[in-house]
């Protein structure tokens, strides 16, 4: 493991085999510049890399945003946006033309710099993640070595572009939705950060690449499926992302049935839609995480074949764990923020430390690429699964359907 | 119990408080009662067993034309146990409505009396919390009265249209 | 004296004060269902009082009423509570009605094809009112679709009040002495087996329609956390309060207008009247937001059996109006009440023998439910104002009048 430097930062990318940033930098335009100073290189990769994930990236939530709406709509026996574009795909695009059209509002009474700037700190914030993502082996920005360490780093930054947002607006609502969010953010980071940390004891890395690398051989090495306590600490990971990304049922620091629209209460214009695509864009990368860190990430479901890997592979993986979380939005009420507290700290942190414990002594027991662990371990939540599903059932089964006493 | 029945027992009860029953008017009888009695004799109604209105459906002040006689506020008043109504009412001068408020008896009372004060200006003394409820706080005068004039400007916005 | 007061000063005391923050919730707010402004006094999320101050909705209703002749106070009845016109409209004819028969001399009796009409009527307006209710408060709690999937049925209905009287929300359709003949709809003839027949398919969709939504929502585990055991309003509290209908049912009173004290032709209908009872296993009380929220979604089967009992009699031929020279009662007062959707909705009518009331007093049943509210949100939450307010489902309408 290389120290973490800035320095070392651009060395990597420069190192890193396979990139094929810097593969095309060095060998492509390099060349065919004449005297070009080689330490350049280095900058002309990072230039090059950030031009394409900031050309690239931006799109996805356009792309979402408007999934969304027609998920939505699909949902509700309606036809969603139809008028502008077939089918109503350049939607979002008369949208964000709108948005930049409008009023660019600024509280009079609040702090003016840190309302300008809150929304900039949680969109850079969120598209700096994106950084370490691996979408397939050649496309990632920077392969660093502690990949995920940057990503739940910058991630938490998140947070404080939020208080700023609510405490700057100089409104009641705003500052009640921050603050809920402050809370909400900090109490998941915990069950989201153990939950991570069970994938890397098994795995001995912080790296992205390195994590998909032990996910190679196919489906049952996934590691959500190689010991019972990564598939919980997978149920885990994802219910917290949705509580990190603020999305129902924990939409609490936007309840608009509550409190208005929360932190963005008083945003509008291009500042709000900053906003609404980085929520967006949060979305599509904890989904990508979650399928990074447990659903095999860029490999395919095959070993040996690329069935279903790569690029291609990755993103319909990614858009599934989004459209699992559309679907709960559209679906389920929003929790209080009291039983919100309680699903944190009474059961994902206990079930959380668990977790690690039990992978701990997992990892004792069993190699990581013990065929005979992938055995057992699918056994036992195959097992899990059936029971929890008897139990569940006998539950709900003997809760009654209420009926109203009648006279 | 009827109606006469009720008053039977009123009148036994209160004496002179309790002024007369009125028959003369079609649709629904009421006992007239007078102002200053209205809680003891709505705390023994609520109280008495065999009475026992546990629910006032509607307060309501009455302004029956611009003289000063016909002021008056109106109790409905219903017992769930023994399925019987009473109207009450308590006639008023106009000049200086002043009555014990019963809102501490029937919880429904607090938001009709704020209505009646706000309408009709009428003083329910006891009242915990007498605001205006549908009017603006500093609106002037009580426009349910038969002798309301409605004032030309509210805060500079003209009011007849 | 002097050295023990140095010492004292040096103690210090820990003294954790919060600042109470005042909110305004409303009058413009997304889910205070209209213009009702709540004034909240928070320590943090938690709810130390909440005043409701009401009035932004007063359109002088009892004012305009003593102006007008009665035919011509009905539409103002409809924009009382615009959510179930039609039983505002019947709510005030009953009351005149009741006072012109009181006069001896005059004698005239509603037809029978108009009450028939008006309890038809006035049930399917009922679940209009029932699902607008389900699916705002499903919206309050955070989930949105089943506010569209109310929606999606709300508008077969008023599709069918739109057939019966041009209107889709304000219907002046029931008259003093009958039903409006505006639309002809002569009895026996292809318009009226139309009309039936939409609302029996109607009536056939609907009704598996209601356990849908019971899944959907009812039976939802996050639905059920925020609402059971929230707001609890005791039978005692709801009856000084004078909350009414699906509120006082689902505080365990077992009370309907329309079977105990039968108006109309109520009393030839054979329903059951929904009322709350604990229910261990999800750890509901009587009294709760769920209670009263389930009350609704009983009523609405209910009301169901009703137009499916008219339907299976059919409509009795005849007119729909009543012979009535003028609608002029005679000197006297009445306080008439019927069972609206929102519970008990009276009428305090005071005649002097003119075509013009002299005090028309309406009685609403959201506003003694909303006086509760007060009470009932002392220390919650401000998530469970909103449930609160969603369970006893005002319309602001009717509250200010």
């Amino acid at each position: 493991m290389s120290e973490i430097l800035p320095s070392s930062f651009f060395i990597q990318i420069q190192d890193a085999s396979g990139n094929w940033a810097s593969d095309f930098v060095e060998n492509v335009i390099i060349p065919k510049i004449p005297h070009f100073p080689v330490e350049l290189g280095t900058v002309l990769v990072m230039i090059a890399c950030a031009g394409i994930f900031v050309a690239v990236v931006p799109l996805l939530p356009l792309v979402l945003v408007l999934a969304e709406r027609k998920v939505a709509a699909r949902f509700q026996n309606r036809t969603g946006p139809m008028r502008v574009g077939p089918w109503g795909t350049l939607q979002t695009l008369a949208d964000g033309v709108k948005l930049i059209f409008k009023e660019d509002f600024i509280p009079p009474q609040g702090d003016k710099l840190l309302f300008l700037l809150a929304p900039y700190v949680i969109f850079a914030c969120s598209f700096a993640v994106f950084a370490a993502i691996p979408f397939s082996q050649e496309i990632i920005v920077s392969d660093f070595n502690i990949g995920i360490f940057y990503i739940m780093a910058i991630s938490s930054v998140i947070v404080m572009g939020v208080i700023m947002a609510g405490w700057s607006s100089n409104s009641k609502w705003s500052l009640l939705g921050s603050l809920r969010s402050a809370a909400q953010i900090v109490s998941y980071e915990i069950p989201l950060g153990l939950s991570i940390l069970t994938v890397i004891m098994l795995v001995g890395s912080l790296s992205m690449t390195d994590i998909v690398a032990t996910q190679e051989n196919g489906f049952f090495s996934w590691l959500i499926f190689r010991s019972p306590f990564t598939f919980l600490a997978f149920f885990i990971f994802f219910i917290s992302s949705i509580a990190e990304v603020n999305r129902t049922p924990f939409d609490l620091p936007e309840a608009e049935s509550e409190i208005v629209a929360g932190f963005h209460t008083e945003y509008s214009g291009m500042r709000f839609a900053l906003f609404f695509i980085a929520e967006y864009a949060n979305m599509f990368a904890v989904s990508a995480i979650g399928v990074t860190l447990f659903l095999g990430g860029y490999e395919g479901i095959l070993p040996g074949y690329d069935f279903l890997g790569g690029l291609p592979g990755f993103v319909i993986k990614t858009l599934g764990l989004v459209f699992l979380m559309m679907w709960l939005r559209w679906t389920l009420p929003r929790l209080r923020v009291d039983q919100l507290m309680n699903l944190c700290w009474k059961y994902f942190i206990p079930i959380s430390f668990f977790n690690i414990l039990g992978t701990g002594i997992w990892g004792l027991i069993f190699k990581t690429d013990d065929i005979w662990s992938i055995g057992i371990s699918c056994t036992i939540i195959y097992v899990g699964l059936i029971s929890a599903y008897v139990i569940a059932g006998r539950v709900f089964s003997r809760k009654p359907e209420p009926q109203a006493s009648s006279v | 119990m009827n109606l006469e029945e009720i008053y039977q027992v009123l009148k036994d009860k209160f004496g002179e408080s309790v002024l007369l029953l009125d028959t003369e008017l079609s649709g629904d009888h009421s006992i007239h009662i007078s102002p200053a009695a209205i809680v003891e004799i709505s705390t023994f109604l609520l109280e008495t067993e065999t009475l026992a209105f546990d629910t006032l459906m509607c307060l309501s002040g009455v302004d029956l034309s611009a003289k000063d006689e016909e002021f008056a506020v109106v109790y409905h008043l219903y017992s769930m146990n023994h399925r019987h109504k009473v109207v009450l009412k308590t006639p008023l001068p106009k000049s200086n409505p002043q009555l014990p408020s019963v809102s501490h008896i029937w919880k429904t009372a607090d938001w009709h009396e704020r209505e009646a004060y706000d309408l009709y200006g009428i003083v329910f003394e006891g009242h915990t919390d007498l605001r205006r409820l549908l009017l603006p706080d500093d609106w002037e005068g009580y426009p349910l009265r038969k002798d309301y004039e409605e004032p030309d400007f509210y805060r500079g916005m003209r009011v007849p249209y | 004296m002097e050295s023990t007061q140095s010492t004292e000063s040096k103690i210090i005391e820990l003294q954790p004060f919060t600042d109470e923050m005042i909110v305004n919730m409303g009058p413009q707010h997304p889910s205070t269902h209209g213009v009702l402004r709540l004034e909240l006094r928070l320590d943090g999320e938690v709810v130390r009082e909440a005043i409701p101050h009401i009035g932004y909705l007063h359109r002088c209703f009892e004012k305009h009423s003593e102006n007008l002749s009665y035919p011509q106070i009905i539409p103002f009845t409809d924009r009382m509570d615009y959510v179930a016109a039609m039983n505002q409209n019947w709510g005030f004819c009953l009351a005149v009605e009741k006072l012109m028969e009181a006069d001896e001399e005059k004698e005239f009796a509603i037809p029978e094809r108009a009450e028939y009409l008006r309890v038809l009527i006035c049930e399917l307006n009922r679940i209009a009112s029932h699902l607008l209710s389900f699916g705002t408060y499903g919206m309050d709690l955070g989930a949105f679709t089943p506010f569209l999937y109310a929606f999606r049925d709300r508008e077969r209905l008023l599709l069918l009040f739109e057939k019966v009287c041009g209107a889709r929300l304000t219907y002046n359709y029931i008259r003093i002495g009958g039903v409006s003949e505006i639309i002809p709809m002569e009895p026996g003839s292809i318009d009226e087996q139309n009309f039936l027949d939409e609302i029996e398919e109607f009536l056939d969709y609907f009704e598996p329609q209601i356990d849908e939504y019971n899944d959907l929502l009812t039976s939802n585990s996050i639905f059920s956390e925020r609402t059971v055991g929230v707001a609890v309003m005791s039978a005692e509290m709801a009856l000084s309060y004078g909350a009414t209908g699906p509120n006082l049912r689902g505080s365990g009173v077992d009370w309907d207008l329309r079977r105990d004290e039968p108006y109309s032709i109520y009393d030839r209908f054979d329903f059951d009247v929904p009322v709350a009872e604990d229910i261990p296993e999800l750890g509901a009380v009587v009294g709760d937001c769920w209670s009263r929220y389930k009350i609704r979604m009983d009523e609405m089967k209910e009301s169901v059996s009703i137009c499916r009992q008219i339907l299976a009699e059919g409509l009795p031929d005849g007119p729909v109006m009543a012979e009535l020279k003028a609608v002029r009662p005679p000197k006297g007062e009445l306080y008439f009440r019927s069972e609206a959707p929102r519970g008990e909705l009276g009428f305090y009518i005071v005649s002097d023998g003119t075509p013009k009331p002299v005090r028309v007093k309406g009685r609403s049943p959201c506003f003694s439910a909303l006086s509760a509210l007060q009470e009932l949100s002392q220390g919650l939450m401000v998530a469970d104002i909103i449930a609160i307010i969603g369970s006893i489902d005002i319309v602001m309408g009717e509250v200010d009048r």
